[in-house]
């Protein structure tokens, strides 16, 4: 039994068997698997070095068709190896009778191989570790891919382990049979947080070395409300986590019975709680649970899920799609914000930009890239004549990068309009509030707008130089920092000046913690992760716009964060005792 | 083919130098030859392939040692064993072979060695 704590980004609890993933660019671990698993282990090292063969002989053929016979023959030289009776006798003999883990053989013995090419006096024949090295890579990516295809078809209920985790693997989770997930790195808002929390999946991040120490077959106990990963628990822990699942049921029985009464003060002040999602089937959930639009569709899961940049079709397709599941119900897509958290991290290293928060992303990018940017917004408007459809711009900081956005749209305009294609003419143009330069100005960007939409984990990071993900310095993230107050409240105040609604679309929007000052502030729209909607709207419900404006007046009083988070835990509490 | 440093002989005269680790078979045929390395890379990777893909064409066990002060037996069908013996130009290594075609297959083996694995 051991107990890690890490950070719990997606509430609930879970228990099931571990599958542990490894990560090509890290160390391979030392796992063994049970010996009952040695044969299936087995089979999984066969696949890969056929799969690793056929590999090698379609690069041989290429390059001897290519470069000719001689250059071609040093693939015949890797061929022969993996082919080789001894060699592979060896990695068999590591799974068979050390219960190692098919990756763990082949690392163990590659690495034996190549210490002793490396004590070899002949520079020639040193320099064969890098073909020993080649081959152990190519053999460790399919041990390694297989194990990512095995998690979309999955047979038996798991508990995710990794190192970490990509958004777009994270989607891609079977919902039925992934019960739950810890890594070992990220913090509260990295987006796999915010993709577990959408499909409300236990998770915990940032447990440090949960990766290295689970082993695969291990019973893992998930408490991602507490942030605790359990391996192996004790008859305690089981108890406690069977009290903790049944608390879990009441509390969904209750929230549930939230979902056709509407976001409404008790003195009848009715604000309008959306939904956040990355993926159109995600819709049918969020309306499942109250939500009265999509405030956010995060377009950039297009472009992660995909090899190659989507087509105008795809993005049709997919906001089509999401207009339909709505049924008239707004949505609000964001035109591609990709970020440096949501690049793959086997992207060229010469190509990385060494401040990618503060480089060429978002609508830079977009600005940067006019078709690719063009495609996108022609599919935007090609799909809003199917319903409320509306356009958000992201991570503007200047007035002329709106313009100039503005601009590309105008002229999409005028080109569907010459192919004679039909779209909304008045679709409702707003942008992302995320960039301090940009919420101090939002009295004069209320002028060009149709909305703002707040985005407040790029407005925290911003403001208060933190980067999220970095988990030294996550604790220095904070929303109720009084700077970050200071500019929601003015973003606030302009649109209202202007008649420019306001939403706030970051994690802030679904934190209880921070409705009543949000409401009292005067913001009329939340967009959150589904799963939070209940909770936000129970609060809502119990409390007056004249209480809410004086704790925001009050809130607004205080020098420091820890002030602020005090009196609005306080407050809440008050309100509705078990909100946290 | 019968240079001054290659010798034919027969294990019913003599025993093979490094006593093979797999089981003995009584009468089995069995040959054994030395031939020196004399291509500047040794050998190498490639010419290494080319020598295991020939000794694979044989039923015969292949054994190869390489003489010297610190003398290693590994088996001639195996890359990843010939690469270890780091053959490089001037080694002498003892080629031998037990089974119906073991004469056979050292002849063969000598030969791609001696002719640089040139194509035949």
């Amino acid at each position: 039994m051991e107990i890690l704590k890490g950070i719990g980004v997606s509430p609930g609890v879970a228990m099931s068997t571990a599958i542990v993933l490894d990560v090509e660019d890290l160390a391979v671990q030392p796992r063994q698997v049970p010996p009952e698993a040695a044969d299936a282990e087995l089979a999984r090292l066969d696949r890969a070095i056929a799969d690793a063969l056929r590999d090698i002989e379609r690069l041989r053929d290429e390059v001897t068709q290519r470069s000719g016979r001689e250059i071609g023959a040093i693939f015949d030289f890797h061929l022969g190896l993996l082919r080789d009776r001894s060699l592979v006798g060896q990695f068999r003999n590591e799974v068979a009778s050390g219960h190692y883990t098919a990756e763990y053989a082949v690392n163990l013995v590659m690495k034996r191989l190549s210490a002793t090419f490396l004590g070899m006096k002949d520079r020639y024949f040193a320099e064969r570790v890098k073909d020993i090295y080649d081959l152990e890579r190519r053999v460790l990516r399919h041990l390694i891919g297989q194990q990512r295809e095995d998690l979309n078809r999955l047979s038996r209920d798991v508990i995710v382990i990794a190192h970490d985790l990509l958004p777009s693997q994270t989607a891609q989770l079977d919902r039925n049979r992934v019960r739950g997930f810890a890594v070992d790195v990220g913090g509260r808002t990295s987006h796999t947080a915010i993709v577990a929390r959408a499909m409300s999946i236990p998770a915990v991040v940032g447990v440090g070395d949960v990766s290295k120490r689970v082993a695969p077959g291990d019973i893992i106990l998930i408490d991602g409300t507490r942030g605790l990963v359990v391996i192996n628990p004790n008859e305690d822990q089981l108890k406690d986590f069977d009290v903790q699942l049944e608390r879990q049921h009441r509390i969904e029985l209750e929230l549930a019975q939230l979902r056709d009464l509407p976001a409404q003060t008790r003195d009848g002040h009715v604000v309008s709680l959306q939904a956040n999602i990355e993926f159109p089937p995600e819709i049918d959930d969020a309306v499942e649970r109250g939500a009265a639009g999509i405030g956010l569709y995060r377009t950039e899961f297009l472009y992660l899920n995909s090899e190659q940049e989507p087509t105008e079709a795809d993005h049709y397709n997919a906001y089509v799609d999401a207009v339909r599941r709505l049924r008239g119900k707004p949505l609000v897509i964001r035109t591609l914000d990709l970020g440096a958290d949501k690049y793959d991290p086997k992207a060229d290293p010469a190509t990385l930009e060494r401040n990618p928060f503060l480089g060429d992303r978002s609508i830079r990018l977009c600005l940067h890239d006019i078709p690719m940017f063009k495609r996108q917004l022609r599919a935007i408007l090609r799909a809003s004549v199917a319903g409320d459809v509306r356009i958000m711009f992201p991570m503007i900081s200047t007035l002329l990068e709106l313009r100039q956005a503005r601009m590309v749209l105008s002229d999409v305009m005028e080109e569907l309009d010459d192919e004679g294609v039909k779209f909304n003419t008045d679709i409702p143009v707003g942008m992302m509030m995320e960039v301090p330069s940009a919420a101090l100005m939002a009295s004069v960007f209320a002028r060009e707008v149709n909305f703002f939409s707040i985005g407040t984990n790029d407005l925290i990071q911003y403001t208060l130089a933190v980067d999220r993900t970095n988990e030294r310095v996550a604790g220095l993230f904070n929303a109720a920092h009084p700077s970050v107050l200071l500019l929601i409240r003015d973003i606030i105040r302009a649109g209202a000046r202007t008649q420019v609604p306001v939403s706030v679309c970051g994690e802030m929007a679904g934190e209880p913690l921070y409705t009543l000052l949000l409401l009292g502030l005067g913001l009329t729209t939340f967009s959150m992760n589904a799963p939070d909607i209940p909770e936000i709207k129970k609060i809502i419900r119990s409390t007056t716009m004249p209480h809410a404006r004086e704790i925001a007046r009050r809130a607004m009083g205080f020098d420091s964060e820890r002030q602020v988070m005090h009196y609005l835990r306080e407050e809440t509490r008050k309100l509705v005792p078990d909100a946290f | 083919m019968n240079t001054p440093t290659t010798q034919l002989r027969d294990v019913q005269q003599h025993d093979s130098p490094t006593g093979p680790t797999h089981q003995r078979v009584s009468r089995m045929p069995s040959a054994c030859r030395d031939v020196i390395i004399t291509s500047e890379n040794g050998l190498h990777a490639r010419p290494a392939m080319s020598f295991v893909d020939a000794a694979n064409h044989f039923g015969s066990v292949v054994q190869v040692t390489r003489l010297g002060d610190t003398p290693e037996t590994v088996d001639g069908k195996s890359i990843m064993q010939m690469l270890t013996l780091a053959a490089v130009q001037g080694t002498t290594l003892r080629i031998c072979a037990e089974g119906d075609d073991a004469h056979h297959a050292v002849e063969r083996l000598v030969s791609l060695i001696e002719n640089g694995f040139a194509e035949d």
